[in-house]
Parts: structure tokens; C-alpha cells; sequence
């Protein structure tokens, strides 16, 4: 049943780039009724969700469970599987999907067809990342993901786009090969150990705590869950990509590819090397700490529009990275909810970004000034999202960022009061947004269109699911609070049956 | 061994290569009293499909020592199978393609007959004899259709054909005097008594063996292009016409490296330390410096031999692995894996390029500007260089993905770390210049004047879609092919 997800929008894709040829708008219409329908099919399993698990599969519950041989030869077999936070994150996929079909729709009027293939098939690449349970067929799907938005930079993108896509490819490229190179590693662990490969999920949980090498296996998955997220030293591809993306391409981007790094660290970093939050965590946490202040500075800097924003994307990755090293339940919650919550506001805040571009033809921000005046519907939403991006109590990202913070000082008091001062910083960057572009002295742009209501409704969605996750977050809490425990037990599990071997073994040399 | 003389079970697992030179004399005949391409083209492709069928035929007796000089196994059955498919997927395209260019072409077919012969015994050849022989008939035909009449103000083509024949004449020499060393010492021509005459001499080889060797390697490593023997095949490959060029590149090449498998694996003098660390070099050399030089070619064809000189710096990658154990299994596995992988994808990437208008005016055309606006003029044919592209670079969804998967894991069974990291930053180096290449083919053409008219072909048509399908189903769905490749080639070692 999951992959089926994955298949129907692979189709979509395809039946989109065949009649897009002819008729742009059924390309538009089947992008839409895809993930529309996906949409609507998903969301009943959220209040399954927040009642009972359904599905039983290796020892623990699932929403939904898939397994199928694939490649015996190296134990390779076809996992797919649905918990909270999987589910959460493949709804906010399929929103930011149809918000990004939204904003598309009349900023792409060349090769229509062939954009929305790309756009689908980057969201079925994005599905199977978030539900795969077997290491090669994540590392699959976390390629099939990424040449087409490299098409979707490099064809519809920017003026400086060719060097944007490059780079965003050779960087996501080159590290992933590192996690192969890794995933190989702990599978010939196990092989060694058992006897036969196995790249399953289950098999393979705190398999990496075992080997000698242990810390360079987590080096190689670290640095490409890291340089996805981005975090500070890996960061520098987004600020090109997502500048020279078109605005749909930047709405995927931010709002969904940057949550597969930090899904990747919570779902398989941390299980399968459990170890390396006591020997790592610092490093780690320290790395999403300068993260969160050096990249909020630069992005002050900033008079790009859509790179500030870039830069702010990084800054709020840093939360997430700082949550996920603390590894207890409040930040966890608070790391997932980042997720969620910054996938919203910063596809909010591109799609402002590209609709103002797409209006005035630049993105400088020294060209752009009092436009409230001629625009107020994007001056109120932009407010709206800035002070969510800020921060603002009420709105998801404070649960968020309140929930990172209030865990990791547990963990370390340090870092969470450098961290808290990314709060301040928040503050500056956004609302230079609004000062430059829409106070200040008015600029020649008068005859710039309000928002229309294909915008409006698309930004109505994402205002209304902010406003719940800053008033009503439990919703969400009940949903990812089981998860987190399961992770836990899992590693526990693996724990004991590792220990269990040891102890076997040691009572054996004494015997003999 | 002193059979001299052969029983019937013996003379009939030679069925495939008999089989060959049967309908190579056919054909002879044939064109002797008619001259007709088309007719001579049904021939040649009717002639690769009978061998390749007298493949499964023999398939009960295997293995068979027919004379000192050929052994028929599974293993060889195997590679013969995959030399006759791309064979078969080639010519369609080449008669396309020299029908197109208004040539005679018969000969072009008696060639491309006489060099599958060659490659089919050099791939079971257990002799010095044989493998040199092999080699020969492999490559002499080769520069034949290097220099193939092209165009009659086209010299580019005679001065390759000159440049490989010098260099591969020198590379041939340099293997016999290899050869000569080994058997001075030894005094047998044949691969596995090779290892019972080592094994005998308890003392380290002596140095000549060694000598020896090292040349044995200069001249496979010549043919097979590897650094720093790989001068000629740019200009090669430029400069020959696209059907010899990819004749080269795929049946060429892949030939010659199941045979440096089946002597690595059954031979065991190459397990000296000095061998093994010149193959380590080799190794590293070839995939930095191919992935480095392809960066910058402006010329399809040439980026395309830079990028083989690394495909073959990873092969050999699996080649290392197997030095480092007895556990060979997959690192056979995977040299036999990657091969398909590169002959797939390379022969896809050739399919399109010889569908592209415009070769004969310029010398070193396909020129890369001359793929932009593809994926809008011609969506399939560019969706197909796509797939090439990303199964050279090893990207998911293709066989080249699986292939580059394979040498991963044999190298990390061995733990050949260093070596893993050049290879990885190879391919790093190496994704550049083939999403350049993806990317050209998305600019958007602003004056519309250029051709977009294509050769036409039926039958290039079909290869095309073959190969595409074969790369993305191989790329999803491996475990058949990795199922055939164990049963096949490991019951021998």
C-alpha cells in the first residue's frame, strides 16, 4: 500500500509530462488531482494515528507495513513503513507539494509538462525517504530525489542557475556516497557477524557501536544527513540553490528536502549508532549552535531577498540539529515540530519571495520599499510569517523552538543559552523583511498586483496550520510521543541482545 | 596436457567460435558474388544470433579443455554471451549509421565479424598462445575500422587508424617480450600450469617472472587504456568514425578484461606484492586522471573516452579486492556486474550519439553545444542520453548504480579504504562532467535553425529502446542478473 504512494505519483509525473506537451493546464490538473488525492487518502491515518498503531511488524507497531524481497544476494529487501512521524512529514510533503503546484502555476510557463514530472517525481523520491526502513532503499529513493530538482534548478531557475545546480548536486552527491560507503560497512559488520547481509533496519540497529570503525561510519551518514539539513560548515550549496531555484523548487527545498537530513539523523543516525550521543553529541550540538547564530548574522547581510530567507533556513536547521543531539523527549518533540513548522513558514515566505520577484523582477531588497501601501494582502501575510519565523508565541515555531530549548538544557545549559540568543537574532532578520520592502520610501513599483485568491488560499493553509500548531500543538505531540518512545525501545532492545551476546561469549571463554 | 589431438565433445563446445567462422566465410562468399550491405548486414546479425544460440546448446557440456589453448566454462560462456548481445546491439546501429554516410560497407562487416571471433577466444583462451592470438584477431580489424574511407576530405580517421596501429603494434610487442620472460623461467605458454610451476619453486619468483608480469600488464593495460597508457585512446576515439569508436569502447575493452580476470583468478603469479601495488597505481592514477582530463572536453566522443579510462580504474578497484583474500566471490561478481553496467550504458549513450545529425562536417563533432535544445527537440532521444549519463555517474534507477554499488561493496569487504576514497572522489569529480552534459541538453535554443533532422532507422530504433529498458530494469530489479552472474562464473574458481 505505501509504495503505491510512491508509484501513483511517479505515473502522475509521467502522465504530466505526456499531455503537458499538448495542454499545459492538464499538467497543472494532474499535479494537483495527485496530490490532492493522495492528500485526502493520507489524512485519515492521522486520527488512526492518535488512537491505536494498526499494523504489527518486527516486534513493534506501524500505521502501515510493507516488506518485500528485492535483492537477496545482499539482503536487501523492499521495507516501507508508516509511524508518526513519518506520517507528518509525508503530509507536510504532499501540502508543500500542492503549495508548490500553486505557486508554479503561472510562474512556469515554459516546457509545463516537463517541470511538473520533475516536481512529482521529486516529492515520490521525497515519500520514500520518509518511509523506507531498509538502508539501500533509502539511499535510493534519497537519490531518485535529487536529479529532479537538479532539472528543476537548472532549467527553470535563475540567472545563475547551471552553477547552483552543479554544486547542489556535486555536494548532496559526494556525501551520499559517503553513507553508501557507510551503509556498506555496517552491512558487511552484520554479515560478519551473522553470516549473511542484511541492510534492514531492524537488523542493523546499534550494529555500528560494535565496530572499530564505529565513528567514522557515523562520520560518513553525519555528513549527509548534514550537508541535506545543511548545518554550518556544509551549508554553502543553499543559499545557491534556493536563490536560483524557481519558487516552487524553493518551496520543495526548504520546506521538504531539508527535513529528509533531519529525519535521517533521528531515524538511523542515533539508532544505529546510539553510542555516539555520548562521544558526539557535543560536537554535534556545538556545530548547530555557531550554525544558529553565524548563519542568522549573514543572513542580516543579506540584500538578496530569497538568500536572506536561505539563511534564515539554515539558522532554524540549527534548532533541529541542537534537538536531535539532546535526544530526550521534549526535544525530540521540539526537533520534529522545527520540521514541521519551518516547513510552512519559510515555504511561505519563498513563495513571497517569488510571487514579489515574479512581480517587480528582482530580488533585491534595496530596490523594494514601501510597498504596503500598494500591496497590503502580501504586506499582512509576509508580517504574519516573519513573526512566525521570529518566533511570536501562538505560532508553531515558538512550540518548537521552546521545546528544543527547554530539552537540551537538560542535556547542556551552555549551549542552550548561546542557542536561546538565535531567538534575538531571529527577531533582527525578520523583521528587516518587513522594513526594507514594505515600509520605508515608496519605490517606483506601484503597479504591483495584490495577491489573488490561488495565492491567498495557498498562504490561508498554511497560516491556519501554524496558528494550530502554536495553539493546539498536542495534536502532534500524541502523534510523534509514541514514536519516540519505540525509537527508544528499539535501541534499548538491540541494546540488551548485543550485551546478551557478550556476556554469551564471555561465559563461553570461561568455560573453555 | 599433451592432447594434441581433439575428440568430438571437445571440438563441439567450440560450436559458438566455429560457428563464427563459419558465417564469416559465408559472408565472404557472399560478397564475392553480390555486394549488398543490407544483405551482408542480415548475415553478420544472423551469424551473432546462431552463436549466441550454440551458447545454451554447449551449455551441458562445460567445462571442456578443447586443445591446450582453449578452455570453454561457464565463466566464458557467460562473458561470450555478453560480448555477442552488445555485438547484436551494435551492428544494427552501425548499418543505420553507414547507410546513412552512403558507404560500401561490406568490409566493415567482415571485420566486425573477424574481431567478435577474436574476442570470443581471447575470452577462453588458458594459453599465452591463444590470448595472443586472440588479441590480434581482436584488434587488427579494429584499426581497420578506425581508418574506415569515410569521407574523402575527412583525414582525421586515417591518422587515428595510424596512431593505434603504431601504438598498439608497440603495446603487442611489449606483452610478447612479457611473455617470453614468463616462459624463459617456466618453460610452459599455458595459464595453469603457470601456478603448479610456482607453486613447485618454494623461493619467491624470480626476478624475470616478475619482469615479465609487469609487461604482460603494460600491454593489457594498453589495450584497455588505463594511466599512463591511455595517450592514444582521446585521439582514437575522436578521430575514428562512431561505430569503430564505439566497437572500441564496448566489445574491445570488455573483451579484454574478462580475459585479465580469468588470468588474474587462475593464475597466481600475480599475487606478487610488486604486481599488486602497480595494479593499486594503476587503479588510483586511472580514476583520478580520467575523471580530471573528461572535465574539460568539449568533444562528446572525447569525454566519453576519458570517462572509460575511469570506469576501468574502478574495475580494477575489484580487481584489487580480489588479490587481498581467497573469498573472491564478489569481487568476481561485481567486475561481471559493472561490465554489463558499462557496456549497457555505453552503448546507449553511442545509440544516441549516432542518431545525431551534423557528424560530417566537423572533425571532432559531436561537440557538446551541439546537444543543447535536445530535450526539446527530440524529449526521448535526450531522456535516453539521460539515463546513459546517470548510469555512468552511478546514480539510483540505473544499472550503473548497481554496477558502482558492487565495487563498493567489494572494497569494503577487503577493506581497501585509501583506494575507496579515491574512487569515491572520482566519482564526485566525475558527476560534474556528466550532469554537464544532462544540463546542455536543457538549454533552450534561441535561433531555431539549426538541424534537428535525424538519421532514420528502424532498426536503431529498437536497439535504443532495448538498451534504455535494460538499463532502468537491471537498475530496479538486479537479483536475475545477479543470480545468473554466481551460478555462471563462480562454480570455476
Amino acid at each position: 500500500m505505501l509504495s503505491a504512494l510512491v508509484i501513483l505519483l511517479l505515473i502522475a509525473g509521467g502522465l504530466a509530462w505526456f499531455y503537458g506537451n499538448r495542454n499545459p493546464n492538464h499538467a497543472r490538473w494532474i499535479a494537483v488531482a495527485s496530490l490532492g488525492c493522495l492528500l485526502l487518502f493520507m489524512i485519515p491515518l492521522l486520527s488512526q494515528a492518535l488512537s491505536s498503531p494498526l499494523h504489527y511488524g518486527a516486534e513493534i507497531s506501524w500505521l502501515a507495513y510493507q516488506q518485500h524481497e528485492w535483492i537477496p544476494r545482499f539482503g536487501i529487501s523492499f521495507i516501507m513503513a508508516l509511524d508518526g512521524l513519518s506520517l507528518l512529514l509525508v503530509l507536510l510533503t504532499l501540502l508543500l507539494g500542492l503549495i508548490a503546484v500553486a505557486a508554479s502555476w503561472n510562474e512556469i510557463t515554459e516546457r509545463v509538462g516537463f517541470f511538473y514530472f520533475n516536481l512529482l517525481w521529486s516529492l515520490a523520491g521525497v515519500l520514500g525517504v520518509f518511509m523506507a526502513l531498509d538502508l539501500f532503499l533509502f539511499f535510493f529513493f534519497w537519490e531518485m530525489m535529487l536529479i529532479p530538482m537538479y532539472f528543476l534548478i537548472g532549467i527553470w531557475g535563475h540567472e545563475d542557475r547551471k552553477y547552483a545546480a552543479i554544486k547542489f548536486f556535486i555536494f548532496t552527491q559526494v556525501s551520499s556516497l559517503l553513507m553508501l560507503v557507510s551503509m556498506l560497512a555496517l552491512a558487511y559488520l552484520h554479515q560478519q557477524q551473522t553470516g549473511q547481509y542484511s541492510f534492514s533496519y531492524f537488523d542493523l540497529i546499534g550494529t555500528g557501536d560494535q565496530s572499530e570503525f564505529g565513528v567514522w561510519l557515523m562520520l560518513g551518514f553525519f555528513i549527509a544527513f548534514v550537508v541535506k539539513l545543511p548545518a554550518f560548515p556544509f551549508h554553502t550549496w543553499l543559499p545557491d540553490a534556493h536563490t536560483q531555484a524557481p519558487t516552487g523548487g524553493s518551496i520543495i527545498l526548504a520546506g521538504v528536502l531539508l527535513k529528509t537530513g533531519a529525519y535521517g539523523l533521528i531515524r538511523f543516525l542515533i539508532p544505529l549508532f546510539p553510542d555516539s550521543l555520548n562521544y558526539f553529541a557535543p560536537y554535534a550540538m556545538t556545530i548547530g549552535v555557531v550554525g544558529i547564530l553565524y548563519t542568522a548574522v549573514v543572513a542580516f547581510a543579506q540584500t538578496d531577498l530569497k538568500r536572506l530567507i536561505a539563511y534564515t533556513s539554515i539558522s532554524h536547521m540549527g534548532f533541529v540539529l541542537l534537538g536531535v543531539y539532546a535526544w530526550n523527549e521534549l526535544a525530540l518533540q521540539g526537533a520534529a515540530m522545527q520540521m514541521l513548522t519551518h516547513g510552512l513558514s519559510a515555504a511561505a515566505l519563498f513563495m513571497i519571495a517569488g510571487s514579489i520577484q515574479h512581480r517587480i523582477h528582482t530580488r533585491n531588497l534595496n530596490e523594494m520599499g514601501g510597498f504596503w501601501a500598494s500591496v497590503p494582502r502580501i504586506g499582512c501575510i509576509t508580517l504574519f510569517f516573519a513573526m512566525a519565523s521570529l518566533g511570536m508565541p501562538g505560532l508553531g515555531n515558538f512550540v518548537a523552538e521552546f521545546l528544543v530549548l527547554a530539552g537540551s538544557f537538560q542535556v547542556s545549559v551552555p549551549m542552550t543559552l548561546i542557542a536561546t540568543l538565535g531567538l534575538v537574532t531571529a527577531a533582527v532578520y525578520s523583521l528587516i523583511i518587513i522594513q526594507k520592502a514594505f515600509h520605508g520610501r515608496q519605490t517606483d513599483h506601484h503597479d504591483m498586483a495584490d495577491f489573488d485568491h490561488r495565492e491567498m488560499s495557498a498562504m490561508a493553509v498554511m497560516i491556519i496550520g501554524l496558528l494550530w500548531m502554536g495553539l493546539y500543538p498536542q495534536t502532534f505531540l500524541d502523534t510523534l510521543s509514541p514514536v519516540f518512545s519505540q525509537l527508544n525501545t528499539l535501541i534499548n532492545l538491540a541494546g540488551i541482545k548485543e550485551s546478551g551476546i557478550e556476556i554469551a561469549s564471555q561465559s563461553m571463554e570461561r568455560l573453555l | 596436457m599433451n592432447t594434441s589431438t581433439l575428440n568430438s565433445t571437445e571440438f563441439f563446445s567450440l560450436l559458438p567460435i566455429i560457428l563464427i567462422s563459419v558465417g564469416l566465410l559465408a559472408l565472404m562468399m557472399v560478397i564475392a558474388i553480390k555486394r549488398s550491405a543490407k544483405m551482408s548486414f542480415q548475415i553478420t546479425l544472423a551469424t551473432l544470433a546462431i552463436s549466441f544460440i550454440s551458447l545454451f546448446i554447449i551449455q551441458d557440456l562445460l567445462p571442456q579443455q578443447a586443445t591446450p589453448l582453449l578452455l570453454i566454462d561457464s565463466y566464458g560462456v557467460f562473458f561470450m554471451g555478453l560480448i555477442l548481445i552488445t555485438a547484436m546491439l551494435l551492428l544494427p546501429l552501425c548499418y543505420d549509421y553507414w547507410k546513412h554516410h552512403n558507404q560500401i560497407q561490406d568490409e566493415f562487416y567482415l571485420l566486425y565479424l573477424i574481431s567478435i571471433l577474436g574476442a570470443l577466444v581471447l575470452i577462453s583462451s588458458s594459453h599465452f598462445a591463444a590470448f595472443f592470438l586472440g588479441l590480434e584477431l581482436l584488434s587488427l580489424p579494429i584499426i581497420i575500422m578506425v581508418g574506415y574511407p569515410f569521407f574523402s576530405h575527412y583525414s582525421a580517421s586515417m591518422e587515428s587508424a595510424t596512431k593505434y596501429l603504431i601504438l598498439s603494434a608497440a603495446a603487442s610487442a611489449t606483452l610478447m617480450f612479457g611473455v617470453a620472460l614468463i616462459y624463459s623461467q617456466y618453460g610452459t605458454l599455458e595459464f595453469i600450469p603457470l601456478t603448479d610451476a610456482i607453486a613447485s619453486q618454494s623461493h619467491s619468483p624470480h626476478t624475470l617472472v616478475k619482469v615479465g608480469t609487469i609487461m604482460l600488464l603494460i600491454g593489457i593495460a594498453f589495450k584497455l587504456s588505463l594511466v599512463p597508457f591511455h595517450l592514444w585512446t582521446p585521439d582514437v576515439y575522436q578521430g575514428a568514425p562512431l561505430p569503430a569508436t564505439a566497437f572500441l569502447a564496448t566489445i574491445s575493452k570488455g573483451a579484454v578484461f574478462a580475459l585479465l580476470l580469468r588470468f588474474y583468478l587462475s593464475s597466481e603469479v600475480f599475487l606478487t606484492e610488486s604486481l599488486v601495488w602497480s595494479i593499486a597505481a594503476i587503479a588510483i592514477a586511472s580514476m583520478l586522471v580520467g575523471n580530471l582530463l573528461a572535465l574539460f572536453q568539449e568533444s562528446i566522443k572525447r569525454l566519453l573516452a576519458y570517462s572509460s579510462i575511469a570506469h576501468f580504474g574502478y574495475l580494477l578497484v575489484a580487481l584489487l579486492a580480489i588479490s587481498q583474500s581467497i573469498g573472491a566471490d564478489i569481487a568476481i561478481e561485481a567486475v561481471a556486474y559493472y561490465l554489463v553496467a558499462y557496456l549497457l550504458s555505453t552503448l546507449a549513450a553511442f545509440a544516441v550519439l549516432m542518431r545525431l545529425p551534423g557528424l560530417k562536417e566537423s572533425t571532432d563533432a559531436p561537440r557538446l553545444d551541439s546537444l543543447s535544445g535536445l530535450f526539446w527537440s527530440h524529449p526521448v532521444l535526450a531522456a535516453i542520453l539521460t539515463l546513459a549519463m546517470l548510469s555512468l555517474a552511478g546514480i539510483p534507477l540505473t544499472v550503473g548504480f548497481i554496477g558502482k554499488f558492487y565495487i563498493f561493496a567489494a572494497a569494503v569487504e577487503e577493506s581497501l579504504w585509501g583506494i575507496l576514497l579515491i574512487a569515491i572522489i572520482g566519482s564526485g569529480i566525475g558527476l560534474f562532467y556528466y550532469m554537464r552534459v544532462i544540463l546542455v541538453m536543457t538549454y533552450s535554443v534561441s535561433h531555431q535553425d539549426t538541424e534537428t533532422y535525424l538519421y532514420p532507422g528502424q532498426s536503431g530504433r529498437v536497439v535504443l529502446a532495448i538498451v534504455a529498458l535494460l538499463t532502468v530494469w537491471l537498475g530496479i530489479y538486479p537479483a536475475p542478473l545477479i543470480e545468473l552472474i554466481r551460478e555462471m562464473t563462480l562454480v570455476v574458481f
